[in-house]
């Protein structure tokens, strides 16, 4: 065990930001990042690896997040279950989440118990052991979940298909927790081969935050992540997206549907790439444009016309291959959805002839970067945003210097952004409407 | 950022309680400002952020009147929508400026609010608490737009399988008493709603005799005496109480089925559970923790998710209220498997109250829910509202600090007494929503 082996450790310390966190890297590769937070104490550990559901291959979606299920089902020493049992007992809590572009686990605890949860996560990276005996019963748990979050909601299937609808090559267009028919032929093998292929210490990032100190991350990262060798992996090319000529129109009908709803979704820059110079006047412009009950959206709809219950506007730019921009309406009940749409293109229309008043850009902006005064406030935040940014394409400056590009975007820069995105040939609209009982 | 270090000064004073968890020592201030309004203070610099959190006791939707049932979720989405001179889009446009967070809930029980703003905007952020709370306007307007989104919500959320078996549960378990009222309203009881309504709730509920307020951050003691003043010293002092008798929750071993062509069943099921003040409260707390309780492990996780895979979700958790006590469960499971399910919790349950738990599954309860309490004091928010939790089931000051001893002195031999007291398998109320084999309805 390569305990307090000699390492030339990088250190960086952000100035003056959000986190303000210091990180350093281990020989292997893996990237370590520590945000103290002494105000109680307690521990935070994320581990972020940059694999998810868009690394699958075709024909086996869901293998990033069914194996992130069974990374809780034992190692060479650890029995299954006993990871849990073990946060469990010392009074953590744990758990997990996948996304196209990661898969990240996380632990707190008592800042005590640093080591004990350091260890086990440490121990996960490189000494799984799987068998059927776990593996099958846990299938039938993924298929479980995906029939509570999809199969069971004519919504979360509709917003399946626009995905589906949106992507026309790129492996954003499938669902993170698989199609029915792929996730039940799914194996212990699929598993274990996407295991050695992707979770290395070279392709992951810790972040340790809470009472702690670096001193002692450093030492407890050495001791149990660093003996970890790392390994080739594969370099994250995805298929990339074709020019989008045809606007697509996607409508779902249920009887379990009571009330219609509209929804638009576009194909967007993100923060790691296409046209970057939008993203951070995309931001203050999905919050001018929707951003809650004085946005414009929500004020000419809801409030003025008064034909919708509901309006809004929202940007996804963490993507590390594309971002969406979207705009949705419900309307009042009994309310007719032709109505809406047509309002919906009218008023984005207007928006994008007339522009936005200075002063509700300015608003816009103040509650964006009031956003990283709140974002400190707890130990959450931090990790999360930096582990973000790591597995897509992003620098932990450039989350620390989030609030300071955001107050820097001009009301030009906002409307360039809205005349790229609001491009009806590279959106989907989505419908969801009720059906007649036969 | 700053360390959380420096407020570690000891102040001696009869209202002042020191708990300790390891390192760090933080303190709970109870302020009392001139008019007489008491607050439990948590000071901190870590971050300039001052969070605030407050409840009124029975103000929530259990007082809703009959055929106005939705009134106090309807009052919660609109002292937000204009008060004092500002209109509905001034006030949203005033809270945004300072980029305020404000927000109000009811719940069965209790009315709540809880703001977060940057210390630097407090005293305008105050003032707009003190409007919301004290003029509010429901102007026509925002009424009726207000009323339109919950009956929009209300047809959004009528096919929701979660939705529709809560109900079903509330109305079987709480027949005829208010706790069986559908929080959110119906359609025609929230269109029976209007300004005189709100007014009303308003008057009669936010008195200060049912308020509890905790606050935490980056504000003295002296300040926020005169802050409080400000926003609740000028409510009426008494309110009237609306009588709301106690239940024993019945429905005592029926199964009801709603059948819908969906593919996953979803079963809520539950009886009688134990009251926050009851001496078993934690012996109750500890076994249902081994049973069911968060997180990914308990027996119902290991019996029905890991060992069968028979569902992504299953828990038991105990619900106390102030005028009943419920110790309810849940799974959700494809309808094939859905009988299966539900036999595999009943025989669990059964052999709780049977066989009690091991000494070591007690041990690890024990550390589990001493070791797992410091969390909740991650952020301003979160020890806000622990102060105010913990006035609300009247737990006192000392209670963090006592807490560790009041679960360390549980013994085996009480954990499975209420075990078998708590755990009654033959009264289990049912409620299954989908197509489910295998479950046959009580006739």
């Amino acid at each position: 065990m390569a305990f307090f082996a000699y390492s030339p450790f990088l250190f960086t310390t952000v100035q003056a930001a959000v986190f303000s966190p210091q990180s350093f890297s281990l020989d292997n590769g893996l990237k370590v990042v520590v945000i103290e937070n002494h105000r109680a104490p307690i521990a935070m550990q994320m581990l972020w690896y940059r694999v998810g559901a868009a690394d699958e291959e075709a024909g086996e979606s869901g293998l990033a997040h069914f194996l992130e299920h069974l990374l809780f089902k034992g190692t060479k020493t650890i029995k299954p279950g006993e990871f849990s049992r073990t946060i469990s007992r010392i009074g953590g809590r744990d758990n997990a989440f996948t996304s196209y572009d990661f898969t990240a686990y996380f632990q707190r605890a008592a800042a005590h118990e640093l080591e004990t949860i350091m260890r086990l996560e440490a121990d996960r990276m490189h000494n799984l052991v799987l068998t059927d005996e776990v593996v099958l019963p846990e299938r039938d748990v993924v298929l479980e979940e995906r029939r509570s979050r999809t199969d069971n909601s004519p919504a979360a299937q509709l917003r399946e298909q626009v995905r589906r609808a949106l992507y026309l090559n790129h492996p954003y267009g499938r669902p993170v927790i698989g199609w029915m028919s792929e996730i039940k032929k799914l194996t212990t093998e699929n598993a274990l081969a996407f295991y050695r292929k992707h979770y290395a210490p070279n392709n992951a990032m810790l972040i340790i935050a809470g009472d702690v100190s670096v001193e002692n991350v450093r030492m407890l990262a050495e001791k149990y992540y660093g003996p970890i060798p790392s390994r080739v992996v594969p370099a994250r090319v995805r298929p990339k997206e074709p020019p989008h000529r045809a606007a697509r129109r996607v409508v779902l009908k249920n009887v379990r549907v009571r009330l219609p709803s509209w929804s638009r979704t576009y194909l967007a820059p993100s923060y790691a790439a296409g046209e970057k110079r939008h993203v951070y006047p995309l931001e203050v412009l999905a919050q001018v444009l929707g951003g809650g009950s004085t946005s414009l959206l929500y004020r000419k709809l809801v409030v003025e016309r008064g034909i919708a219950s509901s309006a809004g506007a929202w940007y996804s730019g963490d993507g590390l291959d594309y971002g969406e921009f979207g705009v949705y309406v419900s309307p009042k009940a009994g309310g007719d959805i032709q109505v809406l749409e047509n309002a919906m293109v009218e008023e984005l229309a207007a928006a994008i002839k007339e522009g936005f008043q200075p002063a509700d850009i300015d608003r816009a902006k103040k509650l964006i970067s009031a956003q990283a005064i709140y974002a400190r406030d707890g130990i959450r935040a931090g990790p999360n945003a930096i582990g973000q940014a790591f597995t897509q394409g992003q620098t932990i400056e450039d989350v620390e210097a989030w609030p300071e590009r955001i107050s820097a975007v001009t009301p030009e820069q906002v409307m360039a952004a809205a005349k790229a995105v609001l491009i009806v040939e590279s959106s989907v609209t989505s419908i969801l409407l009720p059906e007649a009982a036969k | 950022m700053n360390g959380g270090r420096n407020y570690s000064r000891v102040i001696v004073a009869l209202s002042v309680l020191i708990f300790a968890f390891s390192a760090q020592a933080t303190e709970i201030h109870k302020v009392v400002s001139d008019k007489g309004i008491v607050a439990w203070f948590v000071p901190d610099k870590s971050v300039p952020l001052i969070a605030v959190s407050f409840a009124f006791r029975n103000a929530g939707s259990a007082t809703d009147p009959d055929g106005k049932e939705g009134l106090a979720e309807m009052t919660s989405s609109l002292l937000d929508e204009g008060a004092g001179e500002m209109k509905s889009q001034d006030f949203q446009r005033a809270v945004e400026e300072i980029a305020a967070q404000l927000s109000f809930s009811a719940g069965r029980d209790t009315f709540s609010g809880q703001l977060r703003t940057l210390s630097a905007e407090r005293g305008k952020a105050f003032d707009l608490l003190k409007q919301a709370l004290n003029n509010p306007r429901f102007d026509a307007q925002p009424v009726k737009r207000i009323r339109s989104q919950i009956i929009a919500s209300l047809r959004q959320q009528a096919e929701n399988p979660r939705r529709i078996s809560g109900r079903l549960w509330s109305k079987t378990v709480f027949p005829g008493h208010p706790y069986s009222k559908p929080s959110a309203g119906t359609e025609p009881t929230v269109s029976n709603i209007s300004a005189p309504d709100l007014h009303s709730f308003v008057r009669h509920r936010f008195s200060r005799n049912r308020l509890i307020i905790g606050v935490v951050g980056d504000i003295t003691e002296t300040e926020l005496k005169t802050h409080l003043d400000t926003v609740f010293g000028n409510l009426p002092a008494r309110g009237k109480t609306v009588e709301i008798p106690d239940i024993k929750p019945a429905g005592n071993g029926k199964t009801l089925i709603v059948r819908k062509q969906i593919p996953q069943s979803v079963i809520l099921l539950g009886h009688a559970g134990i009251k926050r003040d009851d001496p078993d409260w934690y012996a109750a707390l500890l076994v249902t923790r081994v049973f069911g309780g968060g997180g990914l492990s308990s027996r119902l996780y290991e019996e029905i998710r890991e060992k069968r895979g028979l569902a992504y979700s299953v828990y038991a958790y105990l619900n106390p209220m102030e005028h009943s006590a419920l110790l309810a469960g849940g799974v959700a499971t494809q309808n094939g498997r859905a009988g299966e399910s539900l036999a595999v919790i009943r025989a669990e349950w059964k052999k709780l109250a049977d066989k009690g738990i091991t000494a070591h599954e007690l041990e690890n309860a024990k550390t589990y829910l001493n070791g797992s309490f410091p969390l909740r004091f991650g952020s301003s928010g979160g020890i806000a509202n622990m102060l105010v939790g913990i006035q609300r089931s009247y737990l006192g000051m000392d209670y963090i600090e006592k807490r560790p001893s009041l679960i360390n002195s549980i013994t085996l031999e009480q954990v499975n007494r209420v075990a078998r007291r708590l755990f009654r398998a033959d009264d289990l109320t049912v409620v299954v929503v989908g197509d489910p084999k295998g479950i046959k309805e009580t006739p």
